[in-house]
């Protein structure tokens, strides 16, 4: 690894009071006068919150713009399965909210690792993020007079979280969806479904297009545009199990990355604590049930370890509530980091519940005997549905079993302010940067940056871009585009050439058992170098005997499994590199040298208060890492308390 | 558990599938219906046989992209469960389960069990939106809306766009689909400048883009993962008839 301190990363971060660099900066940029606008074609990859909504505002200000999306539609994106909630400081419950709080609960929440200007902008814009979605048809939960309902979330003492149900995420896509598909009619949005970036293009230094893989007929097509929007999502498939979709990946990234743009802290990951408990080996995917269950639910174990007696069985004096006990003043609504590492804690040490004793009980039979069961149900009606099919357990009868399950990347490509990354005219927006959430990310906060990103800052951001760089008539036939479409049709062949005999699920499963083991909840010096040594290995293996089958030319699930495996090897090694090289705990990452005598995670801010952003430096190299200095001027910098 | 699998195989949009068997073992009762796919489907690559295409995403029973016909019903056997939540405890072990893509002309099959639902997207394009750039939203609590109407807002908009609806129609109707969306923005006070072009645009696409038309069979109801009810369409006829004379 070479460490290089003295690169100064430049965030760009306007000056000024906290509260008004924003608008100073937004009074300040460049713009593309309305009529020039069409002139500039902008590609924005992903349709999720971050993408769509990203697509369909530059659309309504008038740019010429290339959606593109690996599923069949757009509405489909993995924003869809958010459930609980979406944070705005709009302080209607009148219980002392304010943009200073979400502010500070978010600097706090992501364990003083996140970059303070980005945080207050994101409280700043929550507030419109509700007014918009409102006003696009989202049906938000309402009170009897027809105001919006709010519901308590993890890391806050505030009521902030607005949601619809349990499909929050749903409803916020399918608003941002229909907003952009009103722009596919109106001709401004040029949509490509089942289509994968597999490559950026660049030229003279500039993101100047892509290369697709058209994922029903096999075609590499090549579009270029003025700039290009990353909106692909985070990473945490690495981890094979995980509760993302299954087609989540990060290869649209992971080239970029290997066309120079930085990728910052992909060590932070966050692992969820309320996901149903693995079943068995072939098992695709972990299902999350949302963190609001935990305004209701009571998380315990019995405390007797190995105690085999049904939960009814169990007279409450027997029963460990070991968030409430560990932690009274936010009890079982502590952030997701704390909740996580406590119920893994109980679990090695013996003491959990379940077939396998890596579980925990979710109880709400006293929500249920306060509240009665019709008001649970409408709270969470479709997650118990969800928890019933799976399980075959009703839980209004039975408490829930859960376990944390790999969910959110914090980590991602870095950006600066203008969520521009190191590779002018290249944008990372929503999970695929890093940018907002410091080490660990707040409940309900995921759906607030995607959409604030995409709604209010790139409409904003990219016109100072683009002002300074005026169409030149490029076309895709630039021979730039040639060498890129080539590459990567080498690759696909070569993937399919091997022809070996281990399948691309077998490696997927066995990286995942890596990671998950060595850099998952709990990460070590020693695991990690164990982990960095196997991951090579496996990758050589990955590329002499791995199995596609099918063609090029043809929609083969397997090949686009296979190129996205692939990629994994790599971000898998700098994952473990990044945990390696951060010689502390902070939020999701938790490093076993690291912590008080009671368990919890000590930071070191004299050495690691910084972005670890790493760059490429060709095949078989050791990255370099770049430090950007997080400073800290409005938040004082302390140990998280949520006792 | 065990099972002999009847799939539907179709190597492109042109050339004519047919039913292949195939069998899966190693099957566990808490297995999800599409775990068994893709453990079908690594048995397959290992016996140098092509791994049979299907699509699913979010394997959770929101994101709609999977749906396939099981034994003769879209998305299963089971009610209220997409193809994906639906486990394999739900089936006899040693059986035989045939598995189909949804059949409509409106969703032409791309290969084996994947067809091409963006004739969805379309009829959404068509006037599923409230028209509201960007930044020109009133403040959120302005629009006051009871919680009874929210309430069947919520219910409509539930819908995932699966198509399993047009795929258990006799006639392959979109009308479930439709009145879902067309009802949730009549609903809210947010859709009422546009509700009766909107309501026109969008019957009219779903008809030009080959659905057929509702005769009240409910079969679409009942293979409906989210309960989506008929009174639905009701309402879209309701408000055809009121933008229509």
């Amino acid at each position: 690894m070479i460490v290089n301190a003295t690169t100064r990363l430049d965030a760009k971060i306007p000056a000024g009071p906290i509260a008004d660099k924003w608008s100073n900066h937004k009074a300040s940029i460049k713009l593309v006068n309305p009529a020039n606008k069409r002139k500039y074609t902008v590609i924005v990859v992903g349709t999720g919150l971050a993408g769509g909504a990203a697509a369909a505002s530059l659309g309504e200000l008038g740019y010429n713009v290339l959606n593109f999306c690996i599923q069949d539609s757009p509405r489909r994106a993995h924003s869809v399965a958010a459930q609980g909630g979406i944070n705005a400081a709009k302080n209607y419950q009148n219980d002392g909210d304010s943009v200073a709080r979400l502010f500070y609960d978010t600097v706090k929440g992501g364990d003083y690792r996140a970059r303070e200007a980005n945080v207050h902008r994101l409280a700043e814009l929550s507030v419109n993020i509700i007014d918009q979605c409102v006003a696009s048809g989202v049906p938000f939960a309402r009170e009897y007079g027809g105001t919006l309902a709010n519901r308590s979330f993890g890391g806050a003492q505030v009521s902030r979280t607005f949601y619809a149900r349990g499909q929050t995420g749903q409803q916020l896509l399918l608003g941002c969806y229909s907003s952009l598909m009103r722009q596919v009619d109106a001709g401004r949005v040029k949509l490509f479904a089942r289509r994968e970036m597999l490559d950026v293009v660049m030229i003279d230094g500039r993101a100047r297009g892509i290369i697709c893989r058209n994922l029903v007929t096999g075609e590499i097509e090549r579009y270029a545009a003025d700039a290009v929007c990353l909106a692909t999502g985070g990473y945490s498939t690495v981890f094979f199990l995980s509760t993302n979709a299954v087609n989540c990946n990060a290869t649209a990234a992971w080239r970029c990355y290997k066309k120079g743009a930085l990728f910052a802290n992909p060590c932070y990951t966050q692992i969820h604590p309320t996901c149903l408990p693995q079943s068995g080996e072939s098992q695709s995917k972990l299902t999350l049930m949302s963190e609001s269950l935990r305004n209701d639910g009571r998380v315990w174990v019995p405390k007797a370890k190995g105690d085999k007696r049904s939960p009814d069985q169990i007279p409450e004096a027997e029963r460990d509530y070991f968030l409430e006990r560990r932690y009274p003043a936010f009890g079982n609504l502590v952030p997701r980091d704390i909740a996580s590492r406590a119920a893994k804690s109980i679990c090695d040490d013996g003491g959990g519940v379940g077939p396998t004793g890596y579980s925990v009980y979710l109880d709400f039979s006293e929500a249920i005997s306060r509240l009665g069961e019709n008001v649970i149900r409408e709270r969470y009606g479709n997650l118990f549905h969800m928890y019933h099919e799976i399980t075959d357990e009703n839980p209004y009868k039975v408490p829930m079993r859960i376990y944390p399950a790999p969910h959110y990347t914090m980590g991602g490509v870095w950006v600066d302010y203008n969520l521009m990354t190191t590779i002018p005219g290249l944008y990372a927006l929503g999970e695929a940067n890093f940018s907002d959430h410091g080490a660990n990310r707040l409940g309900a906060s995921a759906l607030m940056q995607g959409l604030a990103d995409g709604y209010f800052v790139i409409p904003a951001t990219i016109g100072d871009y683009l002002a300074q760089n005026r169409p030149d008539g490029l076309t895709a036939d630039h021979d730039a585009f040639r060498a890129a479409e080539k590459a990567v049709a080498e690759q696909v062949k070569q993937l399919l050439a091997i022809n070996g005999d281990k399948t691309v699920r077998d490696f997927h499963w066995e990286l995942g058992r890596i990671l998950w083991d060595e850099v998952g909840m709990g990460r070590n010096a020693k695991g990690l170098t164990r982990a960095i040594s196997d991951i090579r290995a496996l990758k050589d293996d990955f590329w002499k005997r791995v199995k596609v089958g099918g063609a090029a030319e043809d929609l083969n699930k397997n090949l686009e499994y296979a190129g996205r495996v692939a990629d994994f090897f790599e971000l898998g090694e700098l994952m473990a590199m990044d945990a390696l090289q951060r010689e502390e705990s902070c939020g999701g990452h938790f490093r076993e040298e690291h912590q008080n005598e009671e368990g919890e995670a000590l930071r070191n801010d004299e050495d690691f208060c910084f972005v670890g952003a790493w760059e490429y430096k060709g095949p078989g190299q050791e990255p370099e890492l770049h430090k950007e200095e997080l400073v800290f001027e409005n938040v004082h910098l302390a140990q998280r308390s949520y006792k | 558990m065990k099972f002999t699998i009847k799939i539907w195989r179709q190597e492109g949009p042109d050339v004519p599938g047919r039913f292949a068997e195939y069998p899966v073992t190693d099957v566990i009762p808490e297995m999800s219906f599409l775990e068994m796919l893709d453990l079908l489907n690594e048995q397959l690559l290992k016996r140098d046989i092509e791994p049979v295409a299907f699509d699913s995403d979010c394997r959770e029973g929101i994101c709609g992209m999977c749906g396939l016909v099981i034994e003769g019903m879209a998305h299963g056997p089971k009610t209220s469960c997409t193809t994906c939540e639906l486990r394999m405890r739900n089936f006899p072990d040693g059986g035989t389960i045939t598995v189909e893509p949804f059949r409509a002309h409106g969703f032409p099959i791309l290969k084996d069990l994947c067809v091409d639902r963006s004739a969805f997207d379309r009829i959404i394009a068509a006037g599923g939106y409230i028209s509201v750039n960007t930044g020109s939203a009133p403040d959120a609590n302005a629009i006051p809306v009871p919680k009874t109407i929210a309430e069947k807002a919520m219910d409509s908009a539930a819908c995932i766009g699966c198509g399993a609806c047009v795929a258990a129609c006799p006639n392959a109707s979109a009308a479930l689909f439709v009145s879902a969306k067309v009802s949730q923005l009549a609903l809210l006070p947010q859709g009422e400048p546009e509700r009766e072009a909107r309501v026109l645009r969008m019957v009219e696409t779903m008809d030009r883009e080959g659905f057929g038309n509702c005769s009240n069979h409910a079969e679409c109801e009942a293979a409906c993962p989210k309960n989506i009810s008929i009174e639905n369409i009701a309402r879209l006829r309701r408000e055809f008839l009121k933008a229509a004379f």
